[in-house]
Formats: structure tokens, sequence, C-alpha cells
């Protein structure tokens, strides 16, 4: 790697084996943002995962990228609805298993 | 180790085509995939019987040798030895590779799987490079008391040691992540993360509910007709606190800032709040009877 935080473009697509194009479409779509650097390709190391995971979700699972794009905008709801969730459970914490108090005489 | 029904888990016959078992993976790749599932634990490990499913059925020798013994498998050592006196060899085939940062590899196969195949698992071909490490998932548990106040904690994650600074004012499913944590990888790529997920309960006097605590505390009658004074227990230590004439039961008070701290936010606190519950004497001697009939009379 040239930079610890850009990956070349070329370096991820032999690695994955897929088209360069491939990551240009999801570029095109808006799943990833793709730096210039003298003429060069860069992935920012923070979006390698998302990256991954469109290649996955292509190759493995056939599924093309307008698809790649609907799921994406679910799975951030689906974030959102578990940490509105996670907060919730733990307010309703208060509630459960009424607190043995302490007592305090005057 | 149980037999483990690779067609019922994919939901086919023993006579099903190979087109048949790549139609059938695939649909139930798609529900069960981790990327898809993300913080699934049911659909990673459904994901991972449906792949080993693949990996044998798929496989036109690993299917024979399958379908030969069947639930008489502990004799495919026996096979095995034969068939490679044979001269016969094991043949690659297609499988997913597992999302969510979660690696699917041979360590994943059942033990009935190894137990018959022995590390013949993940032979699969084309496209399965890893250009990031794999992100490593973990799960501490913390008292309501430690995640009071920043603290150093040492984890073991795959065998290594990790010091971690644990800032105040954590919350229960919260989820921090340690760049660089995971495992490392040999093309040049990063190494993965290591996402950590809290758990943190609350005590049995003491509730919390985002950055405020709540707690009850019991009052004699005559402390809620007069007034006067509670010291309370609290993380941040004793808290002397008035009570005045006419307290109600159930009413409650707020104590600023006596509450837990906001995360990564040094200084500030939340506010405790003291749920007043009091409670009314019982088995009167004849004496405090005739003193509250007296009372009752001067209404």
């Amino acid at each position: 790697m040239e930079n610890n935080e850009l990956i070349p473009v070329y370096h991820f697509c032999v690695v994955h084996q897929v088209e360069i194009s491939f990551i240009d479409v999801l570029q095109q779509y808006g799943l990833v943002e793709v730096m210039k650097i003298d003429d060069n390709s860069y992935l920012k190391e923070s979006q390698l995962a998302d990256a991954e995971r469109y290649v996955r979700m292509h190759y493995d699972l056939d599924i093309n990228i307008e698809g790649i794009e609907a799921i994406r905008h679910l799975l951030e709801k689906l974030d959102q609805v578990q940490q509105q969730n996670r907060s919730l459970q733990n307010r309703l914490g208060r509630y459960e298993s009424p607190a043995e108090a302490p007592s305090y005489g005057a | 180790m149980a037999f483990i029904d690779y067609y019922e888990i994919l939901g086919l016959n023993k006579n099903a085509t190979a087109d048949d078992i790549k139609k059938a993976y695939r649909k139930l790749a798609r529900k069960h995939h981790p990327d898809l599932n993300p913080n699934d634990k049911d659909a990673h490990k459904k994901f991972q019987q449906i792949n080993e499913a693949n990996e044998v059925l798929s496989d036109p020798e690993k299917r024979k040798k399958y379908d030969t013994y069947g639930k008489d498998w502990q004799h495919a050592e026996q096979y095995e030895n034969a068939r490679q006196s044979a001269g016969g060899g094991a043949g690659g085939s297609r499988g997913y590779s597992g999302g969510g940062g979660e690696a699917f590899d041979g360590e994943d196969f059942s033990s009935f799987f190894q137990s018959m195949f022995g590390g013949q698992g993940g032979g699969r071909s084309g496209r399965q490079g890893k250009f990031r490490g794999q992100d490593y998932n973990a799960e501490l548990t913390l008292s309501l008391t430690e995640a009071f106040a920043t603290h150093q904690q040492t984890l073991t994650v795959n065998g290594k040691h990790v010091r971690i600074t644990i800032p105040a004012g954590v919350e229960n499913g919260q989820v921090i992540k340690l760049k660089g944590y995971g495992a490392p990888v040999t093309n040049g790529g990063p190494q993965g993360d290591l996402y950590i997920t809290f758990i943190i309960g609350n005590l049995p006097a003491l509730k919390r509910s985002g950055n405020d605590l709540f707690m009850t505390a019991d009052i004699d009658i005559y402390t809620a007709v007069l007034g006067g004074e509670l010291t309370l227990d609290t993380l941040s230590g004793k808290v002397k606190l008035k009570v005045v004439p006419g307290t109600q039961n159930g009413s409650q008070v707020r104590l600023k800032g006596k509450g837990f701290p906001v995360y990564r936010k040094d200084g500030q606190f939340g506010d405790l709040y003291v749920v007043f519950n009091v409670k009314v004497p019982v088995n009167l001697t004849d004496e405090q009877k005739a003193l509250f009939t007296q009372l009752a009379a001067l209404k």
C-alpha cells in the first residue's frame, strides 16, 4: 500500500478478482467514494468493509447494483431501528424487577 | 456427535439434481447471509449450516460418500482409506464466503463434517480473496459500578491480550471499534478491526436510563408527614437528601448532576431521581392505635 489510508482500486480488484468497472458502478450509485490522485484511483480504508460486502452481495449472491443500493438503505434503517430498540430496552429496564429499595429511616 | 441431514437443511430430497441443490442453496444463502443479517447470530449459524450442506452436496465426490454412509458415517474413514489407495481425489466446490466481517472457513464446519471429510472443507474455487483482515467481535460484561468510572481492562481475543480503556458512561448494548485489532492479512491489506459490545446490567436498587439514574427510597410515615433527612448511597458516594414535610408516596425528587457520567464528556453527569415509597406502619400497639384515632378525630 502506498498510503495506509488509501487503497489502490487496482490492488483491491486484483485481490477480489473483480473488474475495475464494478468499482466504477459502485461509485456511480454513490455506494463508495473513489479518490483520484495523479490518474490513480483509490478507496478510503474506511470504505473497505463496505466495498467487500458489495462484492460478496454482487458476485456471491447475484444481487444487482440496484438491489445492493436498496439493501444498503434498508440495512441503515435496520441499524437505526436496532439502536432505537436498544435505547428503549434500556429505558424499560427501569421498570423491570422492582428495585429492592434500601430502607432509610428518619 | 449427531448425524446431520444436509438434504433437510437445504429442503431437498435425496434425488435432488445438482441444479436443484444450487438453486436451493442460493435461495437460502440470500436469506441467511450474514451481510444481509448483521448482528443476527441465528442467521449466521444457519448460514454456516447451509454452507456446509452445499459444500457436501454440490461436490459429487463428497455427496457420494455422504449418500453411501449416511447415518453410518462413522465408517467413512475406512471408506476414505480404501478410496485413497485406489487413487481417488476430492474435488472442489464453489461456496460463498461469509460476510459481515466474519470469515467462513473450514474451522466453521461441524465436527460431523470434520469427522467425515477431515480438512476437505472450503475447497472453493474462484474469487475468495479477502483484502482486509477479518473483524473480530467480542462481548464485555460490566457492572453498573464499573461503567460509572473510566478504567482499563485487558481482554483476551483469539489468544491475544488487548488492553483497552473503557470511558465512563458507556451504555448497555453500545459497540466500540478498536481499529486494527482484528485478524492480520498477508496480502498487504489492512488488519481487521475489533468490535466490542458492552453488556451492562442494572443494580437492584439503582436503575439507569440514558444518563439518568433512578432509585426508590423508603421513608416512614412520620418522616413523610413531618419532613426529615436521608442519607443515600449512590455510585458517586453518600448523598444527603432533605425530605420536605408532607411528602407524598410515589413523589420524586431530582438530584441534578448526581446521575451517570455522560459518555466522553468529562465532568458532565445526568441526574439522579429518587422516588419516595412511604411505608405505612402495621401491627400497631394499643397506644399507637389510640394516638392515631386521636389524630383522626382532630381532622
